[in-house]
């Protein structure tokens, strides 16, 4: 049957929400790990049953549950993320060196052709792999040691390594982002790594376009375009056209550039959403009206889509992770709240619904499509 | 004392009663002397799953807002290898594993 699972992670909890291809009936299922911060599901592109939770909490730290049967049991798997070697210090908010120290996993990224296989993001920033379905994790310590490293600086959230963007053609290529270090590739399967931060400016450091030392929120990719990637920054909707080796600002036309989620349409690499945040310290829609905004020309121009959104006294934030596509004919996309709504859209973007009101407050959002 | 086993009672907070998926205490054989760290190795190699969550990989510290009590006393800051009270390592009282008062 075809269908949608959309994985949504909270501040309490996940819940996982179906429906068929019609998008119109949802069954929500949860809470899972009642109590727990969920910042991330995740399920295999290569088996749609295998997914994979990020659970953690401030008294009991941190636990990877799995599944195998699409989210309806879960067993928890390894829960050790040990730096490689001597980790060192990065900066601390004052400018001191401070010690690594493991927090948390903000993203996990399961390999498109291995269900055993999931990279994770963790903060302090750092990327992790297993290979053994989540039962050990071995660190891509190139990453960390690659130079800049005793420089960085966690934005507000913390440390995080909160994007991993792999290339379609060649999963050895890849790209991730830190909070607040900016964008790092790699085309040795992690080996080495190098800053891609060309093109971006940001008020907020000494120098404002340097190598490293940017608040990157989310990077997107269509897999159809590997090398375009599209970017929301702090401040800054940027796109790169040759893989992040020079990035150009397309924020132009937006209420606001500020904002934390960035996605591409599920068919057509030139269609992108954003939603657009007041500012830094305002984290809520400008005037109160909840609008994602849709690039139909790949950022030359935006238009606002409101149909079934809030347009007055809403003060809600999405944060990074939590917008997502699906892949069905036409793409729906979805994003989560923190006042604890999920719309869904089931016309990429003409018209919004909430699937659920009343969840905690949602941390991430990630979509299977199921055929 | 050394050598002898002591049957010791543990009892977790719910979240981790449920991660262990155990109902009420946790009845544990430690090898004497009773400490927090033989305590808790008894624990962890009982219930695996239990690992990071209470102390440290690594290090094995107490994550910080994990609390130890025993007896109406707050054990947290005793050293690792120090004795826990004749109560606890008779097997009287538990000792009780708390997830400390913070918000959310």
């Amino acid at each position: 049957m075809t269908g949608v699972r959309v994985l949504v992670g909270t501040r309490k909890g996940a819940f996982v929400l179906t429906a068929d291809g019609t998008r119109e009936r949802w069954e929500v299922q949860g809470p899972h790990f009642a109590g727990w911060e969920i910042y991330h599901v995740a399920g295999s592109p290569a088996d749609p049953d295998r997914l994979y939770a990020s659970q953690s909490g401030g008294w009991f730290g941190q636990l990877v549950q799995r599944s195998d049967d699409g989210g309806a049991t879960w067993e928890p798997v390894g829960n050790e993320f040990a730096y490689a070697g001597v980790p060192g210090t990065h900066q601390w908010y004052d400018g001191t060196p401070h010690p690594w120290e493991f927090a948390r996993v903000w993203h996990l990224e399961p390999s498109a052709t291995d269900p055993d296989t999931v990279l994770a993001g963790v903060e302090d920033a750092a990327l992790f792999r297993s290979t053994d379905g989540g039962a050990s994790w071995q660190e891509l310590r190139g990453l960390r040691e690659h130079g800049s490293g005793s420089s960085w600086q966690p934005g507000a959230g913390g440390m995080c390594l909160h994007t991993i963007v792999v290339d379609p053609r060649d999963p050895a290529r890849m790209h991730v982002a830190i909070s607040a270090a900016g964008v790092f590739r790699t085309e040795d399967d992690g080996a080495s790594w190098e800053p891609a931060n060309h093109g971006l400016r940001s008020e907020g450091i000494p120098d404002e376009d340097a190598e490293v030392g940017h608040c990157v929120h989310h990077i997107a990719m269509h897999p159809d375009r590997p090398d375009t990637l599209y970017m929301q920054k702090h401040w800054d909707v940027m796109r790169s056209d040759d893989g992040g080796t020079h990035w150009y600002d397309i924020g132009e036309g937006l209420p606001t550039d500020f904002g934390f989620p960035i996605e591409v349409h599920a068919h057509d690499p030139d269609t992108v959403y954003v939603v657009p945040i007041t500012s830094d310290s305002v984290h809520f829609p400008p005037d109160g009206r909840l609008r994602v905004y849709r690039s139909r020309s790949g950022g030359n121009e935006w238009e606002p889509l409101t149909k079934g959104l809030p347009q007055e006294h809403c003060y809600v934030n999405v944060l990074r992770d939590a917008m997502a596509v699906d892949s069905l004919d036409t793409c729906g996309v979805y994003f989560g709240t923190t006042g604890g709504q999920v719309y869904a859209s089931p016309d990429a973007g003409e018209t919004w619904a909430p699937i659920v009101s009343n969840l905690p407050a949602v941390l991430s959002v990630q979509v299977q499509t199921l055929r | 004392m050394t050598g002898a086993a002591m049957s010791v009672r543990v009892k977790l907070p719910a979240h981790l009663r449920k991660l262990a998926q155990v109902d009420g205490e946790v009845r544990l054989d430690v090898p004497a002397p009773v400490t927090q760290r033989s305590v808790l190795d008894a624990l962890e190699a009982r219930h695996p799953v239990l690992r990071g969550t209470i102390r440290d990989h690594a290090t094995k510290r107490r994550r910080a807002f994990v609390r130890f009590f025993a007896c109406e006393q707050d054990l947290s800051h005793e050293e690792p290898d120090a004795e826990l009270p004749a109560e606890v390592a008779a097997g009287r009282e538990p000792l009780l594993v708390v997830g400390a008062m913070a918000g959310g």
